[in-house]
């Protein structure tokens, strides 16, 4: 077999890929599996994404559950958030750190411990069960992630590879609308960053109120063998339709959320990447996390650059890899960057040499040996519309 | 006035000795949304083969070869504009640039209609 047929074959197909052709994707390998680049076009499936409501498949990503007495205390060794403090039902945005304080992967966990109910006949009152963790990494890194997680948990918790599970992300400002149509009641209580399980018909899924659009939205996971008539069932709403990975790109950027592998790898500590946020107060202070020893050492120096958003003059897009210069100085690089469908001009995030992170600082950007004017901007560019309760 | 293409999904229409040069409508559509497009200053001389333009989707960036030898005598400003007109007439109102023909040999090979419709068919 030739090496050509070996690649080929490396490439694998997610439970929604005949349903994507159908729906006329044009598909491209990304992460290892064939996946929808777009379908009618990523600017109108941005759009839509921003007016009304998309449907992603993102089921390439790894979603994982972390069980047992210690799944907190033991998940909070390689998490540098409050993992303790989290409610069961709620979600929190984490990384996955690195010893030399580099970043691993970005993830989302939630605290999935089960209610369990009374039952009057075994004479228990209701309780909350094991605890449990669900988390959800990028789709490129989940084999790395599984293992650094198998190496470094102790025993007694239990990491299982949810790889029988689609993951579908319900996207936009009817968003909410749609999916209440689909199933009433069940998200009525919910805010950013809710999660619930919820079993529609003989369908057992679990809802959670977050995304990576900066709209409000849902992501769903569902066992691969119902995903298709979910996909369906979602689809036959008026204001849904299916968006590919080129608009999840272009949203993002327009979100400032970063994307792991260019806007965050093991190269970028959390300081610098300013992601703070993800850091608990505490925690930041206490440690007793992989890579908290070199974190404290960033936060106490200062970081030499910072990840910030630049306003691009002019249409031509700057785009990972271009230089960013102050007077004759290189002072960054661009990370991500493209052209604004929702603001019709080219944005970017660069990591730019810290005392020049101001916001409004006038720097340029080299495209094809053109120098572009350009400012450091506040992110997100276009304003996050999460749904955090009335 | 004759059409031909290129492999590279170019279309040039050969009047006297000089050509007008766009991308066709199969190459817009896999492109997709168009934002910009950077066109050579009038003047430059281009080689066959070698960049002249550079078409910008919102996904990616793509150069845009010269179909032949010559020099730049005129381009469409309109894009700068209405970059979009490559998505919705790239083989009319979406023309790039027009140029000089510097060795008409340059020619041989290019695809008439019918080939090129059956090069794209093939891909």
């Amino acid at each position: 077999m030739s090496e050509d047929n070996e690649t080929i074959d490396e490439v694998q197909t997610l439970p929604l890929d005949a349903w994507h052709r159908g729906k006329g994707a044009r598909m491209v390998p990304f992460a290892g599996y064939e996946m929808p680049i777009q379908y009618e076009g990523i600017v109108a499936e941005h759009n839509w994404t921003r007016e009304q409501a998309g449907l992603f498949d993102v089921s390439h990503m790894g979603q994982l559950m972390v069980t047992g007495e210690k799944a907190a205390e033991e998940l909070e060794k390689l998490l540098p958030g409050a993992i303790a403090s989290l409610k069961p039902g709620r979600t929190r945005y984490s990384l996955l750190m690195a010893e030399d304080g580099g970043i691993l992967d970005d993830l989302m966990v939630t605290n999935a411990t089960p209610w369990i109910e009374a039952d009057e006949e075994a004479g228990t009152e209701g309780h909350w069960g094991d605890p449990a963790y669900y988390l959800v990494v990028n789709g490129a890194m989940k084999w790395d992630d599984i293992a650094h997680l198998r190496e470094h948990l102790d025993d007694d918790v239990t990491l299982t590879h949810m790889d029988e599970h689609a993951l579908l992300a319900l996207q936009g400002p009817n968003a909410a609308t749609a999916l209440n149509r689909v199933m009433r009641n069940v998200i009525d209580d919910m805010v950013f960053m809710d999660s619930v399980t919820h079993d529609f018909g003989e369908w057992p899924l679990r809802i959670t109120r977050s995304g990576y659009t900066g709209e409000d939205g849902f992501e769903i996971s569902v066992p691969a063998e119902f995903a298709e008539s979910l996909a369906d069932r979602l689809c036959a709403e008026i204001e849904v339709r299916p968006i590919g990975l080129g608009a999840r790109d272009s949203l993002r950027l327009e979100a400032g959320l970063p994307l792991y592998g260019h806007d965050i790898t093991e190269e970028t500590d959390p300081v610098s990447a300013d992601l703070l946020f993800a850091l608990t107060k505490k925690r930041r202070e206490e440690g007793g996390w992989m890579g908290h020893e070199a974190v404290a050492k960033v936060l106490a120096d200062g970081p030499k650059q910072k990840r910030v958003g630049l306003d691009i003059e002019g249409r031509m897009p700057a785009r990972e890899g271009a230089l960013v210069y102050s007077g004759g100085k290189q002072v960054g690089r661009v990370t991500s960057g493209g052209f604004s469908p929702t603001l019709q001009r080219p944005i970017a995030m660069a990591y730019i040499d810290t005392d020049l992170t101001e916001e409004g600082t006038e720097l340029e950007v080299e495209v094809r040996k053109k120098r572009l004017p350009a400012k450091v901007a506040p992110m997100p560019f276009v304003p996050n519309r999460y749904y955090r309760g009335k | 006035m004759a059409r031909y293409f290129t492999d590279e999904h170019e279309w040039i229409d050969l009047e006297g000795d000089t050509a007008t040069v766009g991308i066709t409508d199969y190459a817009q559509g896999q492109l997709g949304d168009i934002v910009f497009v950077e066109l050579p200053d009038v003047g430059t001389v281009v080689e066959k083969g070698k960049d002249a333009a550079v078409v910008e989707s919102v996904k990616a960036a793509s150069d845009v070869y010269a179909p032949l030898s010559g020099e730049v005598v005129e381009v469409n400003d309109s894009l700068e504009d209405d970059p979009a007109l490559v998505n919705s007439s790239p083989e009319e109102d979406g023309w790039f640039f027009k140029m000089t023909v510097a060795d008409t040999s340059e020619m041989e090979g290019l695809m008439d209609d019918k080939a090129y419709k059956s090069f794209c068919d093939g891909l």
